[in-house]
């Protein structure tokens, strides 16, 4: 963090990975990091941090590496950079004090989950009547009947603004932080489109080293099914608030509606890609993972099933009694996700594709 | 599994490349093979797993080298750094045949960089290896085990019962316990003898104890030495070693590529007495590396200091350890351990016989000294500008010349001459028979390559009849 006098043990662990590796420079073939590492003769914790948040966890330095554990030098790239890029989230968290949220991120995501779930639950049974929470509803504005729009609209719009705030701070700060200049467009729309591809995640090649030593692509189309399905729900969102203020189109909409298309594809979507991802996750080679880390990516991935899994049953079931409280349950865990947002494995999305944007810029 | 109460068709000793081309192509060929790798698992792959490369003769660009490079030129580099020490139709036919190499590894899994993206100008020459040798072997061992190659770690071969050129059985420790296994055939592809320090002493006395050995502490030579003591032909001076300079920092073994300094021609190399003793500009870097391990093995104490100032720290890669930094050249004499003086005064005289003249990092230039002796004929500019650097340099092993000698069918040859009936050789165990000193970039993964395939074809053949 920056307020401390010494640098931490993961930026250590990181400095002597790097001043290692770039006497060594093997790997060069693999990703963005390594022609990244090699315009660099000394390593600023700026350059750490944003080699590690350039660095896509694929693991083909791991099982490359002539100086892995048990090699006395202990070279892994992955562990270390894993380990430093949750720092970096700490260090430019904002406001400041949130920093704290992810000195133990998987606890700290769980609990908001849980306190978000039970919160929304609780206002809907105390404000509600049961009478009305039990009965089923049908015809536009079903939906408002249990949850007032005003309600639903208001406090979703203030935590996910909040949210954005927070993230564009953040980002912002380690963007400057690690050295970042002026960003042209050409660097910004290679960044995106490498984002938007995984390509440092083996895309284009044979893929990267999860869950093992051998190449898959399984990671990456896992990731992308959970990303473009999470955007696809953000869509139906966007399509369905247009809907209602552009045409006054009021929700529940028609099961072949777009917002219902879209939200239906991007929730079985967003499903695949974190049952899939937990599911690698539990599979993977311990060797090159960052223990400490774990808990935070495996809370994340549960949250974003929960959000698909709720909208889910909330279609399935919003003809019936039970869609009071499915609404209720879908809206917590989706308070939760965008309180969670800048303060989880989530913003990794940001600082990558910040790092990306640099990587392009000094090519 | 292993079975070690089955004859197997094909014994290979060893795990590297050379040994892994032999098993994955006398399988391919139906023999049942075993392999027996003396290093634990983490640690597999001999030399190899340090190496990066493959030179290979192309017509024509292909997917991962560029231009061309043909056979005469091929030979004509071989020929250039052993000096002649060499067999030309044994080398021809590696050379040729390497030509062949790429796609069968490629489709055993191996990945090359593209052509071109290499840092090194050798794209036109050397096929590079995506991520280095250790993910090459890797791949072979992913095929190998795919394919049904039984292999066993941590399996060191002590003894091999050779019988009038026929070798009968092969004894080793599996895991500290002694084993013993039979095949109609034996590969042997266990490299040198650089790591076994006593060995060694035999021919360099004390002074091993100040050799880094750059690769696998595996490779002890005992394959080696039981050929060679029941008759086997051996070929390559048994003194003779490849050697480089490399950081005196560095771990006694497997430090790897990464140890080496490549700051010899901007610097001045003093030795423990803080005078110089060789031109440090003789030639480009590429030309030259391979003599300092040497040069520094025959000063006293095998050590020898590189030191340059601000202006040359830049030109070179970086080193795996920080170089030792000083405001002044005094200090880092004494942070060296040399004595101030001396250091003091043979800089002063290096920096007085210095002539004007136009400098170039990346080729022979016009910066030199007059009336040094010795001179420093490229590169030389004034050590003057703070803050001063400096690195210690120990000689760093990297593979003994004595090897068995072998036919173009990678069939070791007795002593009489006549060819073994059941024993064959490939790689660094064999590769003097091609390589008799100096060294080509990436010819020792071609030799291993070819003759592993060779080896491997013609003891499945023999093992059928």
């Amino acid at each position: 963090m920056a307020d401390l006098p010494l640098p931490s043990e993961a930026m250590a662990d990181a400095r002597h990975n790097m001043e290692i590796c770039n006497a060594c420079r093997y790997c060069e073939g693999f990703c963005a990091v390594f022609p990244a590492m090699q315009l660099k003769r000394e390593f600023s914790d700026g350059d750490l941090n944003y080699l590690a948040n350039l660095c896509h966890g694929c693991q083909g330095c791991f099982y490359a590496c002539q100086y892995a554990p048990p090699h006395p030098w202990g070279i892994n790239v992955p562990q270390a950079f894993a380990a430093l890029r949750v720092e970096s989230y700490a260090e430019h968290a904002w406001p400041r004090p949130m920093a704290k949220l992810f000195e133990r991120n998987g606890t700290a995501v769980s609990l908001l989950t849980a306190l978000a779930v039970a919160l929304v639950l609780l206002l809907a049974g105390s404000l509600q009547s049961p009478d009305v929470m039990l009965r089923a509803h049908s015809g536009p504005g079903a939906f408002f009947a249990v949850i007032s729009y005003q309600a639903m609209v208001w406090s979703a719009s203030a935590v996910f603004l909040f949210a954005l705030l927070a993230m564009a701070m953040s980002t912002t700060a380690f963007w400057r932080a690690s050295g970042g200049g002026t960003i042209t467009a050409k660097a910004l729309a290679h960044a995106l489109h490498d984002s938007m591809t995984l390509r440092n995640l083996g895309g284009g090649g044979d893929g990267c080293n999860y869950p093992g030593e051998g190449f898959s692509h399984q990671r990456r189309w896992l990731h992308h099914a959970m990303a473009y399905g999470f955007l696809l729900c953000f869509a139906a969102t966007s399509v369905a608030t247009l809907y209602h203020h552009g045409l006054g189109l009021v929700a529940p909409y028609d099961l072949l509606s777009l917002p219902v298309l879209l939200g239906t594809v991007g929730g079985i979507l967003m499903l695949i890609g974190t049952a899939g991802l937990l599911w690698l996750k539990v599979l993977a080679d311990p060797a090159p993972a960052a223990r400490a880390v774990l808990g935070g990516e495996y809370a994340m991935l549960i949250l974003l099933a929960g959000v698909a899994k709720t909208g889910l049953l909330l279609l399935a079931f919003r003809a019936t009694p039970a869609m009071g409280w499915l609404l209720a349950l879908h809206l917590g865990f989706v308070l939760a996700l965008f309180l969670a947002l800048p303060y989880s494995k989530f913003i990794h999305g940001l600082f990558r594709t910040a790092a990306l944007v640099r990587s392009h810029q000094e090519r | 599994m292993a079975d070690l109460t089955r004859i197997y068709d094909v014994l290979v000793i060893g795990g590297g490349n050379a040994a892994l081309c032999a098993a994955v192509t006398a399988r391919e060929a139906g023999a049942s093979v075993l392999l027996l790798e003396s290093a634990p698992k983490p640690f597999r792959g001999g030399n190899s797993r340090h190496t990066r490369n493959f030179r290979g003769m192309h017509q024509a660009p292909t997917k991962v080298l560029t231009g061309s490079y043909l056979e005469d030129e091929y030979w004509d580099d071989l020929r250039r750094v052993t000096g002649g020490i060499t067999d030309e139709p044994l080398a021809r036919m590696t050379i040729r045949v390497s030509a062949e190499m790429t796609p069968w590894m490629e489709a055993c899994g191996v990945r090359f960089q593209p052509a071109l993206s290499g840092t090194l100008s050798l794209s036109r020459t050397n096929a590079f290896f995506l991520g280095g040798g250790k993910a090459l072997l890797n791949a072979y061992y992913a095929t190998a085990e795919r394919l049904g190659v039984d292999i066993l770690y941590d399996a060191e071969v002590t003894n091999l019962h050779v019988d009038d050129g026929f070798v009968r059985s092969a004894e080793f420790n599996h895991r500290g316990f002694p084993a013993s296994v039979t095949a109609r055939c034996v590969v042997a592809a266990a490299g040198g003898f650089q790591a076994n320090l006593d060995w060694m002493r035999q021919y360099w006395g004390d002074a091993v104890d100040n050799f880094v050995i750059r690769g696998t502490p595996y490779a002890k030579g005992r394959v080696l030495k039981t050929l060679l003591d029941q008759g086997v032909a051996p070929i390559g001076d048994p003194t003779q070693f490849h050697a480089v300079a490399l950081d005196a920092r560095s771990p006694q073994f497997d430090g790897g590529i990464s140890t080496r300094l490549d700051s010899v021609p901007f610097s001045v190399v003093l030795n423990r007495d803080g005078v110089r003793f060789y031109d440090e500009g003789e030639d480009v870097w590429p030309k030259r590396y391979a003599i300092w391990g040497r040069l520094i093995a025959q000063q006293p104490g095998q050590i020898a200091y590189s030191i340059c100032d601000a202006k040359a720290y830049s030109l070179f890669m970086p080193s795996v350890y920080p170089a030792i930094k000083a405001d002044s050249l005094a200090e880092l004499a004494h942070k060296l351990g040399l004595d101030v003086g001396t250091v003091e005064r043979t800089v002063a005289e290096y920096n007085a016989a210095v002539q004007p003249g136009r400098f170039d990092s990346t080729g022979l230039d016009e910066c030199r000294t007059e009336g040094l002796t010795p001179p420093k004929t490229h590169w030389a500019r004034r050590i003057e500008e703070a803050p001063f650097y400096g690195y210690p340099l120990r000689p760093g092993i990297t593979f003994t010349y004595l090897g068995v000698k072998v036919n173009e069918n990678a069939r070791m040859l007795m002593a009489d001459g006549r060819p073994s009936a059941n024993l064959f050789a490939s790689g660094e165990i064999m590769a003097g028979n091609i390589l008799g000193r100096g060294y080509l970039a990436g010819f020792g993964m071609t030799i291993g390559t070819v003759f592993g395939r060779i080896a491997g074809r013609e003891a499945a053949r023999a093992a059928r009849n």
